[in-house]
């Protein structure tokens, strides 16, 4: 089977592709990176967003033989170097913006997507960026805090009893 | 509010694993010669299997087994959890669910065999050549309630002639009384509505992995379950008939359940049988699409409701007449849901003398359905709130003023409903009156008027709810016909060192038990959150448990845990009576320390921990070493959480698109550990009940095919769906009979919230002058709403 070669959070890294294996099948199963999960099979729910050359993508929308070369960014590379939390995971945790956790890596690969491209969001603009990433537990408003917080904005006007 | 413990919005120690990837949900488990399955689904409703030619499939590249339901037809059926009778006394019909279709397939998605190969893609590829090599002669499907009872030749199951799962009543010594009240009253409003079927759509799809161990006849299983000791039981004691202690099951991190992860499926047998078969790990995961077709569905009832009340809005009575679809077969909790959780709710808050409920469930050749994230409670809430605002309506009567003339008011409790629950504390009054003030009423008809300058419509909609969740006490249940205790257990383990392990039967999968549970814990023993370490979802570590489910976990698993430490406490201070030579009784336990009362003579519990360990000053004639205590706890009572939901909305008279534009909730949820979490659990439940209001449905065309089968045509809701949430719990009253006081929180936004949107938009048409819209049916998608407006 051939092999396909990506710097994958800054390291290169190799390993074997079927021309149907998704992006998101070769992290996983490929690398052992299981922390980009699947949640849908028709790209829909946003579950598996990595970086890839900088930009959010779906990793089951991608063939992985397509991306010979790429390099690619996923949840396990967003803490700092010294392995604490970033300020988005950080602001994440600070406001609760996960529960079970499963949708939690797309979410913060999306919301670190947007505030590269707009570093302070509104809340309208959070909500429609975030709009291919669902969540089953939060209902999101504790997401759009912790994604406007990250951008150093103010949310209590967001902000309720547990302050 | 305090820095740590009971009362601290302590951040959860379980989201550094989540946000940073290493989670461990099952399908992220690799084992060493581990093989994949893939099962083979049936593509009709309803249909004779007359033909499984395996050849071709087990004859292809990986593929190393095949199964069909030829294989199970040994094995136990997949069994009801409650034996509901039928109010002649019948039993109810139970027919058997096979592991794996068997003679005939019942619903599209109904799994009739499974195909094991050494890598997913290939068990793909010869699935579809099974597929391909199947007979299936399809029979008419049985789809609409109303027809599944009226056409007696069509049949789900051969051997029950009309549909009907039970036909039952409650309280049937209710029935003459309110029949009479409701023909003698002063005022009757009736209203027929559709609590639409939902997909749970948990966002972690299920997924099993089997491993049998030849040298001892172990098996084991990790799967994602809410209940790891349930489905245990499940397999040993009625599907396999493996010794139970020889089958461990672990659910590891679980991505979401709301019911759907309850209960035992037939994956979890496949992948057992085919790892003893093959001596490989199997492991199967579920594509989103095979989760639309046979994760259990929620709700589905349509119901017929009747309030019989005077002209000044006082209830009388409440009579009900509802059918509910089981699906094809029944899955573990199908009966209890639309009748002891559904008919012992349909008093709400109120004071209402006479109350009647009317059920038929009926099968279908659809989905399974089960408890989905309120179960029951969300539909008995529903109708009444519905009811109550029509009413309202009819009678031009202001619908606040209504709940307060009905609400029970503190005096009354305990107060014995007349459909057999005991309410023991709650406040509705005030949980109204502070959604009122947050929802800032008085300034609606100036939000109303900005509305108006947009071209947008504006309404507001109430919905006043009530809950009775920790299901129990068990000698109860046991009489109302459950199969299982309703108690559950929890294994406290001090260490040598002091820290500790708390052994709960509970399972997190959202919830945040790993941080609220040591909060507890910390609190009680004047030590460390941080030195709390809380073990959930394995059956090899943890006494037993029945999991988390109808908002449970800390009235009864945290209840549990209490009793344990309190057993840690008592045995503390034997040892310090001991160490400092006094009598046990002069021994106080205060902030973490153990000491001897008006003197400074004290011991740490680290001390006292040590000395457990290491016992040599200790009193070894009457007391064994160790520090480890273990406690069931069963409760005497329900729980009753209850609350005021007020919605806003904001409608598109061009589209029929609504939009939620304001949520408010005041409840009292009792004692609450983590506020944040709480709010957390409010937030998730009343998107749900959004979702359920104005996106969600699940469509069966007349032929039994899933119209709604992905997330291009079953709605989620998403960021910009919905609003800022405003939420309270500052109106508590303890819960009277659990130790922690505490009511349950996670089911309440689903419960309350679906009415509050609905009776919001209702309000918004009337207010423009839409008056002859008296109800519309959930979703409330814009489709509906704008035909419902054109007259």
């Amino acid at each position: 089977m051939p092999k396909v070669t990506m710097t994958v959070n800054g390291r290169a890294m190799k390993a074997e592709a079927e021309g149907r294996t998704l992006l998101s099948t070769w992290l996983r199963e490929g690398l052992g990176l299981t922390g980009t999960h699947v949640g849908c099979d028709t790209s829909q729910c946003g579950a598996c967003v990595v970086h890839v050359d900088g930009a959010p993508v779906k990793a089951c929308t991608a063939l992985a033989m397509d991306l010979d070369g790429a390099e690619v960014r996923t949840i396990e590379g967003m803490a700092n170097a010294d392995g604490t939390l970033s300020a988005i995971q950080q602001a994440f945790q600070d406001h609760h913006g996960l529960q079970c956790g499963f949708c939690t890596p797309g979410m913060v690969m999306a919301a670190a997507a947007l505030l590269q491209e707009n570093p302070k969001p509104t809340e309208a603009e959070v909500r429609h960026y975030l709009e291919g990433n669902i969540c089953r537990c939060t209902g999101y408003h504790n997401i759009v805090k912790a994604v406007m917080a990250a951008s150093g904005q103010d949310v209590s006007g967001l902000g309720i009893a547990a302050e | 509010m305090p820095k740590d413990g009971i009362g601290a919005s302590s951040k959860r120690r379980e989201d550094i694993r989540f946000l940073t990837g290493v989670g461990k949900y099952t399908d992220d488990l690799a084992l060493q010669g581990q093989v994949h399955a893939v099962m083979v689904r049936s593509s009709v409703a309803h249909g004779r299997i007359v033909r499984i030619d395996t050849d071709a499939a087990a004859g292809m590249p990986g593929v190393l087994a095949v199964f069909t339901g030829e294989d199970f037809a040994e094995a136990g059926g997949n069994p009801a959890g409650w034996l509901i009778n039928s109010r002649d006394g019948t039993p109810m019909r139970e027919p058997k669910r096979p592991v794996l279709a068997h003679g005939k397939v019942r619903h599209v998605g109904d799994a009739y065999a499974a195909i094991i190969a050494e890598t997913a893609a290939q068990a793909r590829d010869a699935a579809e050549q099974l597929a391909a090599d199947t007979g299936i002669e399809e029979l008419p499907a049985v789809i609409d309630m109303e027809a599944a009872i009226a056409d007696p030749s069509n049949r789900v199951h051969d051997e029950i002639p009309d549909n009907l799962c039970f036909d039952w009543g409650w309280v049937e010594d209710n029935r003459a009384s309110v029949d009479e009240a409701i023909r003698n009253a002063p005022h009757v409003t009736t209203l027929e509505l559709v609590n639409n079927r939902v997909i749970p759509n948990a966002m972690e799809p299920r997924a099993s992995i089997g491993e049998y161990f030849p040298g001892t006849g172990d098996y084991r299983l990790t799967t994602t379950s809410q209940n790891p000791h349930l489905t245990r039981l499940l397999i040993a004691a009625f599907v396999l008939g493996i010794p139970e202690n020889k089958l461990t099951v672990v659910a590891p991190d679980v991505g979401g359940g709301f019911g759907s992860k309850i209960y035992h499926y037939g994956e979890e047998a496949v992948v057992l049988a085919a790892a003893k078969k093959l001596g490989r790990p199997v492991r199967w995961t579920a594509e989103r699409s095979e989760s639309f077709l046979s994760d259990a569905h929620g709700r589905d009832h349509v119901t017929k409701i009747e309030l019989a009340c005077e002209k000044d809005g006082t209830f009388i009575a409440f009579r009900t007449d509802t059918k509910a679809n089981v699906g094809a077969y029944l899955s573990n909790f199908a009966t209890v849901t639309p009748t002891f959780l559904h008919g012992t709710l349909m008093a709400g808050p109120y004071k209402v003398p006479n109350v009647y409920v009317n059920l038929k469930t009926v099968f279908t050749n659809t989905a399974p359905v089960d408890a989905y994230r309120g179960a029951g409670r969300p539909e008995a809430t529903y109708s009444l709130e519905r009811v109550i605002d029509k009413m309202c309506r009819e009678l031009e009567l202001d619908p606040y003023e209504v709940r307060r003339k009905n609400f029970l008011t503190p005096d009354m409790f305990p107060y014995t409903t007349p459909v057999g629950l005991v309410y023991d504390t709650g406040d509705y009054h005030a949980t109204l009156d502070k959604a009122l003030e947050m929802a800032d009423l008085s300034g609606f008809e100036a939000r109303c008027a900005e509305s108006a300058a947009r071209g947008k419509l504006r309404g507001i909609g109430l919905s006043t709810w009530i809950e009775a969740c920790g299901i129990a006490p068990s000698n109860l249940v046991g009489q109302l016909g459950a199969r299982v205790g309703l108690y559950d257990a929890a294994t406290v383990r001090v260490n040598a060192t002091g820290n500790i392990s708390v052994m709960t039967g509970a399972h997190s999968h959202g919830q945040g038990h790993e941080t609220a549970f040591a909060q507890v814990v910390a609190s009680k023993l004047g030590v460390p959150e941080e030195s709390v370490e809380i073990v959930h979802g394995d059956t090899s570590k943890i006494p037993f448990g029945m999991g988390s489910y109808g908002s449970r976990s800390l009235a009864v698993c945290g209840s549990a845990i209490d009793k344990a430490v309190d057993k840690i406490v008592a045995k503390g201070r034997k040892i310090a009576a001991h160490m400092l030579e006094a009598a046990e009784d002069d021994i106080v336990f205060e902030d973490g320390s153990f000491t001897v009362a008006g003197t400074d003579k004290a011991k740490t519990f680290g001390e006292i921990a040590f000395s457990a360990y290491v016992p040599h000053n200790y009193p070894l004639e009457t007391l064994e070493p160790g520090l480890e205590e273990s406690a069931f706890y069963d409760p005497a009572n329900f729980t009753y959480p209850a609350g005021a939901y007020l919605c806003e909305v904001e409608l598109d008279p061009e589209t029929g698109k609504v939009q939620v534009v304001g949520f408010t909730c005041a409840d009292d949820f009792g004692n609450v550990v983590n506020p944040m979490i709480v709010e957390g659990q409010v937030h998730g439940g009343v998107a749900q009940g959004i979702g359920q209001a104005l996106l969600e449905n699940t469509g069966y065309d007349e032929s039994g095919q899933l119209l709604t089968g992905s997330y291009m045509d079953y709605i989620m809701p998403r960021a910009d769906d919905m609003p800022v949430f405003n939420v309270d719990y500052s109106c508590a009253t303890p819960c009277t009979h659990n130790p922690l006081g505490a009511k349950g929180c996670g089911e309440a936004g689903a419960i309350g919230s679906p009415p509050a949107v609905v009776n919001a938009v209702i309000d918004a048409l009337h207010r423009a002058g839409h008056t002859h819209v008296s109800h519309i049916d959930m979703p409330l998608t814009p489709a509906r709403v704008w035909a419902a407006m054109q007259k």
